[in-house]
């Protein structure tokens, strides 16, 4: 705890970075997905390679990625772009299968119904099939962040620094304050996205909480 | 780049020895294997016993979610510095290392043995039940094949999982092909670190093909539909 109260304002930076390649891969690998997710739902032929393709890059270990990214890449081994780049893969290889899922759980009559009222396919997917997919991609989503979060700690061993950083210096030191703080403030951030995407999947699903009410 | 990283894979020298890439893959699997298995071991009857009884329910689900958020780089510094001046000789990084590893493989294999006992259909359940199978005749014959497939993708992901985390564990002293990444960073020998992660890429994939493989061809057909629809 002393160590701690010494270095609250490096770990708060730390956590901040962390949030940073944690979070705007979500965001990024979110947007990714949501084309392909639709693709892969739209055109069954495609949906057997386009969830086999990003499951295998979902197998590849998260070291051998932050690895080979630089060189593929030719981007400098300490950027960060490259751990924002593993993530979003990693984000995108889990996240493709849930979206083609989730469009493909909306039930016909609903399409139906909304090409009835009028809706063109592209208003339709915006206001009818999106918004009823949402609890499904929000439950894929809330893996990815958990996992991405766990994840970028990695990164500490290719010289990135985030909380995994406290890891390594723990390590190095043989000194276990800093690796208890980290492993603590990783499940602590890993709690914060989870209910983050749990408030906003609350806000966009209004129609989940209209029965609560009257019954 | 490119040519150093295939002039140093192409190396016959870089293959053999102790320290060669055959016997880094060797290892890297024992490693995995044996974690795999033992963290099976406990893990399958757990889920299987909670999927048939209810029972604890409650204490898996949530179990699951906390440990993918425990990272597992921190954890195994942590079990290092714990248990390895309490050990001595090689175990001292072995135990450590292998308790991670078996700590990181046990809640993918307990949430799918406990969601593919969960999800058999009650009817097929009554319909056991109805022949005069006995609870423990029914958790063999109708819910453990009807949980199989979802038993197999918990073991495939818990592999990867073990794959990537053995890659890691080779900062604390762990053989492996994790070897080749963490020594390379050490020294800036970039065409040895390069070829090393390419190898544990390729072991990751295969050994999730292999295991692919394993899952429709040990799955029943009767749940597969490959025999076609049963006509009645």
């Amino acid at each position: 705890m002393t160590w701690l109260r010494g270095h609250f304002v490096d770990v708060l930076g730390l956590a901040g970075q962390h949030i940073y390649l944690a979070g705007v891969p979500l965001v990024l690998g979110l947007l990714i997905a949501l084309p392909l997710g639709w693709l892969a739902c739209r055109y069954k032929v495609l949906y057997p390679f386009l969830i086999i393709g990003t499951g295998l890059l979902y197998t590849i270990p998260s070291l051998a990625l932050f690895i080979m990214l630089p060189l593929l890449l030719g981007t400098h081994v300490l950027d960060p772009t490259n751990v924002l780049i593993a993530m979003t893969i990693y984000t995108v290889a889990l996240l493709v299968r849930t979206v083609a899922d989730g469009l493909g759980a909306v039930p016909d009559e609903v399409n139906q119904s909304a090409t009835a009222m009028g809706y063109k396919r592209g208003r339709r997917f915006v206001s009818v099939e999106l918004p009823l997919a949402v609890p499904v991609i929000s439950a894929g989503l809330r893996v990815a962040a958990v996992s991405n979060v766990s994840i970028v700690s990695v990164a500490s061993l290719i010289g990135v620094p985030q909380l995994g950083s406290l890891f390594t210096d723990g390590f190095n030191r043989a000194f276990l304050d800093p690796i208890i703080v980290g492993v603590v403030a990783c499940v602590l951030l890993a709690l914060l996205f989870d209910v983050t995407i749990l408030g906003v999947t609350r806000l966009a699903t209004p129609w989940q909480r209209a029965g609560e009410a009257s019954s | 780049m490119i040519n150093r990283i295939l002039a140093w894979l192409t190396d016959g020298a870089h293959w053999q020895g102790d320290d060669g890439i055959l016997r880094r893959v060797v290892e890297h699997m024992e490693y995995s294997v044996a974690a795999l298995v033992i963290a099976a071991l406990i893990a399958i009857p757990l889920g299987l016993y909670i999927g048939h009884t209810g029972r604890g329910r409650f204490l898996v689900v949530n179990a699951v979610g906390a440990a993918r958020a425990i990272p597992s780089l921190g954890l195994l510094f942590l079990a290092f510095l714990w248990l390895g001046p309490r050990l001595s000789g090689d175990i001292a990084f072995l135990a450590p290392a292998g308790l991670v590893l078996i700590v990181l493989a046990i809640p993918p294999i307990l949430s799918g043995a406990y969601a593919g006992v969960e999800g058999v259909e009650p009817a097929a359940r009554d319909a056991a039940a109805g022949m005069g199978m006995r609870g423990t005749e029914v958790l063999r014959h109708v819910e453990l094949p009807c949980a199989l497939p979802l038993i197999l993708s918990g073991i495939r992901s818990a592999m990867l999982q073990v794959i990537a985390t053995a890659t890691i564990a080779a900062v604390v002293g762990l053989g492996g092909l994790g070897r080749f990444l963490i020594d390379g960073l050490a020294v800036r020998d970039t065409p040895q670190t390069a070829s090393g992660a390419i190898l544990v890429a390729v072991l990751a994939l295969v050994v999730d093909m292999v295991l692919a493989l394993v899952q429709r061809s040990v799955v029943s057909p009767g749940l597969t539909g490959r025999y076609g629809k049963v006509s009645l």
